[in-house]
């Protein structure tokens, strides 16, 4: 049987996620036949449009129901079950971000198979490897072949499609019943315009060291500088320095820009977990035993409120 | 209203863990091991409800060998009831404790399934959600404030994107996020309380679960490695280097 991949968007407010992108690129290197993304939203045309620019992908289905406003996994996991069904696919992808997290374990289960979760790399189809005790470890894992792979592309660990593909899209009619026992209340989006964390090609991150959440204003304005998304470690949301979403690590997100530059971070290895794929990791702390210094590429010891503002007169 | 609990024993947080030279997994004999952190915070929210009249009865639950014993007792130091350990000397993968765990919902019947999002030795991040859809229950992951009602809970989860709230009906499954709450320190009277606390002893024949198909471990090797950093003695240099590099 020739393998055919089906790949779940992610999509937030009308706009593709790009962390679909590199599901695909992960997709590719198992060799299928053919490689569809899935869009369920509640009107999804100008999102399958998106999707079908994406180098590598054959076809987009989309499937709109008032349902799909919001993404929640007890409504979208009968449906992907539907079309993975419906369209014979032997391996159902999607993004190892909140959303593929929260959704594929659920869609493995109703399908009655096992997951793998974290793909960093592929050997074959049904080979791969991912990250195990927070990426300390790298497991090489066989799934069975017998039945449909369902899996989470760690997306750090591809980068995404190109543009450029014109693929077909067509709307898809998916027979799934629909549960009403979890409804949507509301989204608590932190508003910013600086790069989104998992994309951006530079990342500025603050920790415990800097003190405050006032005292965040530094990071704020260097990463503004030099064109930085801002990142920071648990220490730094768990004392409310900053909102839950920039935090980077095992838990948090995990990231790939090609410049990471961390301040008074001391470096859990919770933290490195999350920053182990990133180009130049520069690391900026007062104390020189700090465990960040032993994955740094670049380390300085330092007040990071005096080497900041030299970095910003530095940089212009 | 009744809560079920779900506790791994896994290598302690604080271990820096060791690769087995043949690449059959990581040390585990002679290794500190505790309760998941993320199903500890289940625990002490669990106990919380408990405390404050939101929950009468509060159940821990373990899929594992013998040792896994010592991990419950310390569930049942927290304040939980009692206790059900499924005994096996299998590791269990996701697919299999979540078929174990929707046995035990039915014949429990708890209003809440508590769980760690995630156990940090293997990272997987499935079995709330399997259990959950084996039980057709909806499911709240990621949590980090729930607001419990007789038949429905207000959940905020935190995801990508932010804070996210959704209302669930009850039975439902809860994962636990790392704010949800900071579990207490356990206090030695509790402790020796624990110890005559029951522990019900179970096999997953006993509950008729048949085993899933499992994802088979090829090896276990160490990370990929990064290259050896520089220290740099002064800002000026380390803007230098970056330019160098291209990067600013």
């Amino acid at each position: 049987m020739s393998n055919s991949i089906l790949v779940v968007a992610d999509h937030l407010n009308g706009t593709l996620n790009e962390s679909t992108a590199r599901a695909v690129s992960c997709a590719q290197q198992m060799s299928p036949a053919g490689i569809d993304v899935l869009v369920l939203a509640d009107d999804g045309a100008a999102i399958a449009a998106e999707a079908a620019k994406i180098d590598g992908v054959t076809k987009v289905v989309h499937a709109d129901n008032d349902a799909n406003a919001h993404p929640m996994a007890a409504t979208l996991a009968p449906q992907i079950v539907a079309a993975a069904q419906q369209g014979e696919y032997s391996h159902v992808l999607g993004p190892n971000t909140t959303f593929g997290k929260d959704l594929m374990p659920r869609v493995a289960a109703k399908l009655g198979v096992a997951m793998v979760t974290d793909i960093m790399a592929v050997h074959s189809a049904y080979e791969f490897d991912r990250p195990i005790y927070a990426g300390n470890a790298v497991d090489t894992v066989k799934a069975p072949d017998d039945q449909v792979l369902v899996a989470s592309v760690r997306c750090a660990s591809y980068p995404a499609a190109a543009g450029g593909g014109n693929a077909e899209v067509e709307a898809l009619s998916l027979d799934a019943e629909l549960p009403t026992h979890t409804r949507f209340v509301n989204l608590e989006q932190h508003k910013s315009d600086r790069p989104d964390l998992q994309t951006a090609g530079k990342v500025v991150s603050g920790g415990r060291g800097v003190g405050s959440e006032e005292n965040f204003k530094v990071v704020y304005d260097f990463a503004d500088k030099i064109g930085a998304g801002v990142g920071a470690s648990r220490a730094a949301v768990d004392a409310g320095y900053v909102p839950n979403d920039m935090q980077v690590g095992q838990t948090g997100k995990i990231i790939s820009p090609e410049l990471y530059m961390c301040f008074g971070i001391s470096g859990a290895i919770q933290h490195l977990a999350g920053i182990k794929d990133a180009g130049t990791i520069v690391a900026v702390n007062k104390d020189p035993e700090a465990p960040i210094f032993e994955v740094a590429d670049i380390g300085l010891v330092g007040d990071l409120f005096k080497i900041i503002p030299e970095l910003d007169e530095a940089v212009g | 209203m009744k809560i079920l609990v779900s506790i791994k024993r896994a290598i302690d947080y604080n271990v820096r863990i060791q690769i087995k030279g043949d690449g059959s997994g990581v040390v585990t004999d002679g290794v500190k091991h505790s309760i998941n952190p993320f199903d500890e915070i289940a625990i002490e929210q669990a106990i919380r409800w408990k405390q404050a009249g939101d929950a009468d009865e509060v159940v821990a639950v373990t899929i594992g060998g013998d040792a896994a014993a010592e991990q419950l007792r310390t569930a049942l130091a927290f304040g939980c009831d009692r206790a059900i350990h499924v005994k096996t000397d299998d590791a269990v993968q996701p697919l299999t404790a979540a078929r174990v765990f929707e046995a035990l919902a039915k014949k429990e019947e708890p209003k809440v399934f508590l769980m760690g999002k995630q156990a940090i030795d293997d990272d997987a991040n499935q079995t709330g959600q399997m259990t959950s859809a084996l039980l057709e229950w909806p499911q709240a992951t990621f949590a980090s404030e729930v607001e419990l009602s007789s038949d429905t809970a207000k959940v905020t989860r935190e995801i990508d994107a932010g804070l996210e709230t959704l209302d669930v009906d009850l039975p439902a499954v809860i994962t636990t996020d790392l704010r949800l709450n900071e579990p207490r320190y356990l206090k030695l009277p509790d402790i020796m309380k624990a110890k005559k606390k029951p522990i019900e002893d179970m096999s997953v024949d006993d509950l008729g679960v048949t085993a899933a198909a499992r994802l088979e471990t090829v090896k276990t090797a160490p990370p990929p490695t990064r290259e050896a950093g520089v220290m740099v003695e002064s800002t000026e240099e380390l803007v230098s280097k970056l330019k160098e590099k291209g990067l600013l």
